[in-house]
């Protein structure tokens, strides 16, 4: 179980993994994720499901190296197994029939987890339009499997390297113009984009729905360490959502929560590139 | 020998406070065979013992003491088991002071035996000599009835335990990457070693317990899925996992944690070996717990062991009613954690980066017995005052988890969202049984194995009586 059957470089940061896990595969929605420990010293991380198929038994995990616990996963190769992989977590997204169109924003490593979200919109009859941001070409991934499963593409670089140029913001703004309206958006990217999107929808009054990624241990919702505030309620991420209305959420708050263990994770980071870039266990 | 001429207790050797508050080895060192031997012979051998009505697992007491009085370690070892499947983890964490050791009959003129110390060392040596592994009780015939038994801690393993050995083939789930449940998670490594929670897991796997990680009741697998997937009855031992906060401004600053959040990370993903175990745990310089349970007293001394300078206990009632035990709280005062009584925060000020810097407190007075009969805490107008302090951690109490009772059709709960379950752990759901902390609320290790115990024995009595109604 949770062998590693393929390894991609989507871009130069962006990894995908396919792997063997039919329990999470066969239960596995849009909206929900899991959590993995590559191995006996690494910590629990949250990645969302970028894809699944029920039929092979597999679950696709996009990641970016940026600390410890991803630079150790992005060191294992195909073949290799994960110590623990545990899922499907979260509530699913709450895919319905729209009157109008619906669209679906993916920022950098975010790009993947709007993958489901569009598929299933569109198997539900939706007119559904994908808009994926990153700040270069290089950085751009999965524009065919997005075109399948989406009506239209909209691609935007912040250099204008590939698409066009500027902010996945702007994009929206446009094709609300063009539409007139929009029944609901999803917006799944680094919390600080997912926040300037719901600033700019809630003036144009379209229902954005974000999924949100704070740092999380056990992600059954036994600990709270995924706070975050949400109207004026407390919510746990891994079991209340990870989606939310994003007008709702205080997005100040989690990201100022998102670097409680910034001084530590510099340090695992110099921990790691002491003990020869290895996992340390040799 | 007359009572007179008795040795006295054998006091618990320690480790030195000013020692211990910086490492995370067992504050407590056991017994020498001396020691044991020693307080066994204190034990008098009632011919009616009522220490055995006080164990919830029924322990065979007097024979196991009478064993060790007489050196016969691996049969004291043998007569332990035959009841308690994890000895070596009661003998640590259980209260005796209210259950076994309450009802000696020593206690009433002198101090009881001591029941918990004997059982550690009986269990501690056993585990130290492996060629003198005492016989394993002699595996019932199989039943070829398949049980499933959802969440591995001290209930799920008591009840798959039991189950194993009546025969049957069981299957223990467990969310987390290691079975355990509090056991791992909750008690820190310096009160229950880790090695020998694994070690006592180990022994249940050789009875033939299938234990599964990583599978998620309510997520993974589903309870009525289990039971159509051949299962002939299903026990839930899901506990009490979902921490309380105490809804005042200012708890989701950073350097706010649950217990659950701030032991989990400690014990069960070992944080105080980061880095070279990846998962950070940090405490600032002045601490403050709330709450004065276990859990909290848990918290504090493993705040200190963190590096804290100052630990408070925040605590709205008096010492009188902390609900933590007598020893626990005198441990915790010895290594240096302070005690702010009648006193409870109604805010918790954050600085500009969003980090913990002060909370402002109230000051309380006792008043009038409440509904649980301690005199319930009121607040003193005009008492505010504040305390500096960088990290916060809320120890006022869990709920039970939502994510298997949410996901089960037909099952009863409570007000609370505990799950209404009869004295055998029957619930509302035919087949379906429930016990320890996701029925009573949080409560001990050792009640929770009471319960799982109890219904191992419904549950085998439900697939036999099932059996013969379908034969007829």
């Amino acid at each position: 179980m949770n062998e590693i059957l393929k390894k991609e470089s989507l871009s130069p940061a962006v990894k995908l993994m396919v792997l063997n896990c039919p329990f999470i595969a066969e239960k596995a929605q849009a909206g929900q994720f899991f959590i993995l420990r590559a191995n006996e010293l690494a910590e629990r991380i949250p990645l969302t499901i970028a894809d699944y198929d029920r039929e092979q038994g597999t679950i696709t995990a996009i990641f970016q190296e940026m600390g410890a616990s991803t630079k150790i996963l992005g060191q294992m190769e195909v073949g290799d197994s994960i110590l623990d992989v545990v899922g499907p977590l979260g509530v699913p997204s709450e895919i319905e029939k729209f009157d109008a169109p619906v669209i679906v924003v993916g920022g950098g490593v975010g790009i993947a987890p709007i993958y489901p979200v569009a598929r299933a919109l569109k198997e539900a009859g939706n007119e559904v339009i994908a808009v994926i941001g990153a700040r270069n070409r290089e950085l751009i991934f999965w524009e065919d499997k997005l075109r399948a499963v989406t009506d239209e593409l909209v691609i935007c670089t912040d250099d204008g390297s590939y698409g066009q140029k500027g902010f996945v913001t702007n994009a929206v703004v446009d094709l609300h113009t063009k539409h007139g309206k929009i029944a609901c958006l999803w917006a799944i990217g680094p919390m600080p984009m997912m926040r300037a999107m719901t600033n700019v929808t809630r003036p144009l009054g379209i229902k954005t729905i974000v999924s949100m990624n704070p740092l999380m241990m056990d992600g059954t919702g036994m600990c709270g360490a995924c706070r975050v505030q949400v109207g004026n309620e407390t919510k746990f991420a891994c079991v209340d959502g990870p989606e939310f209305d994003g007008h709702l959420v205080d997005f100040d708050l989690a990201l100022k929560r998102l670097s409680i263990y910034k001084n530590e994770e510099k340090r695992a980071i110099a921990h790691m590139e002491h003990q020869g870039g290895g996992c340390g266990c040799h | 020998m007359s009572l007179k001429q008795r040795a006295d207790r054998q006091a618990m050797p320690c480790q030195d406070a000013q020692v211990r508050r910086h490492n995370f080895d067992e504050v407590a060192l056991g017994y020498t065979e001396e020691q044991a031997v020693t307080e066994a012979t204190r034990c008098i051998q009632c011919k009616n013992p009522r220490c055995k009505a006080g164990c919830p697992v029924e322990v065979l007491i007097p024979e196991f003491i009478q064993a060790v009085a007489e050196r016969n370690f691996a049969e004291a070892a043998r007569l332990l088991k035959e009841r308690n499947a994890l000895p070596a983890i009661c003998g640590r964490v259980c209260p005796q002071e209210t259950q076994c050791e309450e009802k000696c009959i020593l206690g009433i003129k002198g101090e009881p035996v001591a029941i918990g110390r004997l059982e550690r060392f009986v269990a501690d040596w056993e585990m130290a000599q492996p060629e003198v592994k005492s016989e394993a009780p002699a595996a019932a015939p199989k039943t070829g009835y398949k049980m499933a038994v959802i969440g591995a801690g001290p209930a799920g393993l008591t009840c798959a335990a039991d189950l194993a050995k009546l025969g049957h083939d069981v299957t223990l789930f467990e969310a987390l990457h290691v079975a355990g449940g509090v056991l791992m998670y909750g008690i820190p490594e310096f009160r229950l070693p880790k090695a020998i929670v694994a070690k006592e897991i180990g022994l249940l796997q050789e009875l033939g317990v299938d234990i599964q990680v990583n599978m998620v009741a309510g997520k993974t697998i589903l309870v009525r899925e289990l039971l159509q997937k051949g299962y002939d009855a299903v026990f839930l031992g899901t506990g009490a996992g979902l921490p309380r906060f105490m809804g005042i401004p200012g708890e989701n600053l950073c350097g706010v944690f649950s217990a659950n959040e701030f032991l989990t990370r400690t014990n069960l993903m070992c944080g105080y070996q980061f880095p070279r175990l990846n998962t950070p745990v940090s405490v600032g310089r002045r601490v403050a717990i709330l709450g004065a349970g276990n859990v909290a007293m848990d918290a504090a001394r493993t705040a200190l062991r963190l590096g804290a300078e100052e630990v408070t206990i925040v605590y709205r009632r008096s010492a009188k009613e902390m609900p933590a035990r007598a020893e626990e709280i005198e441990h915790a005062h010895e290594e240096g954690v302070k005690f702010q009584l009648l006193t409870n925060p109604v805010e918790i000020v954050g600085d500009e980066n969003g980090w913990v810097q002060s909370m402002t407190c109230l000051r309380y007075e006792l008043g009038e017995p409440d509904a649980s009969g301690r005199r319930s805490p009121v607040p003193i107008p005009g008492s505010e005052f504040t305390i500096d302090v960088d990290t916060v951690i809320v120890a006022i109490g869990t709920d039970p988890n939502p994510l298997v009772t949410k996901t089960t059709p037909g099952l009863d709960l409570n007000r609370r969202g505990n799950i209404v379950a009869d004295d055998d752990g029957c619930t509302s759901v035919p087949g379906v049984f429930a016990g320890g902390d996701i029925v009573t609320g949080a409560a001990t290790v050792i009640l929770a194995m009471g319960a799982g115990k109890k219904a191992a024995q419904a549950m085998d009595a439900y697939v036999r009586n099932k059996a013969a109604a379908t034969a007829q």
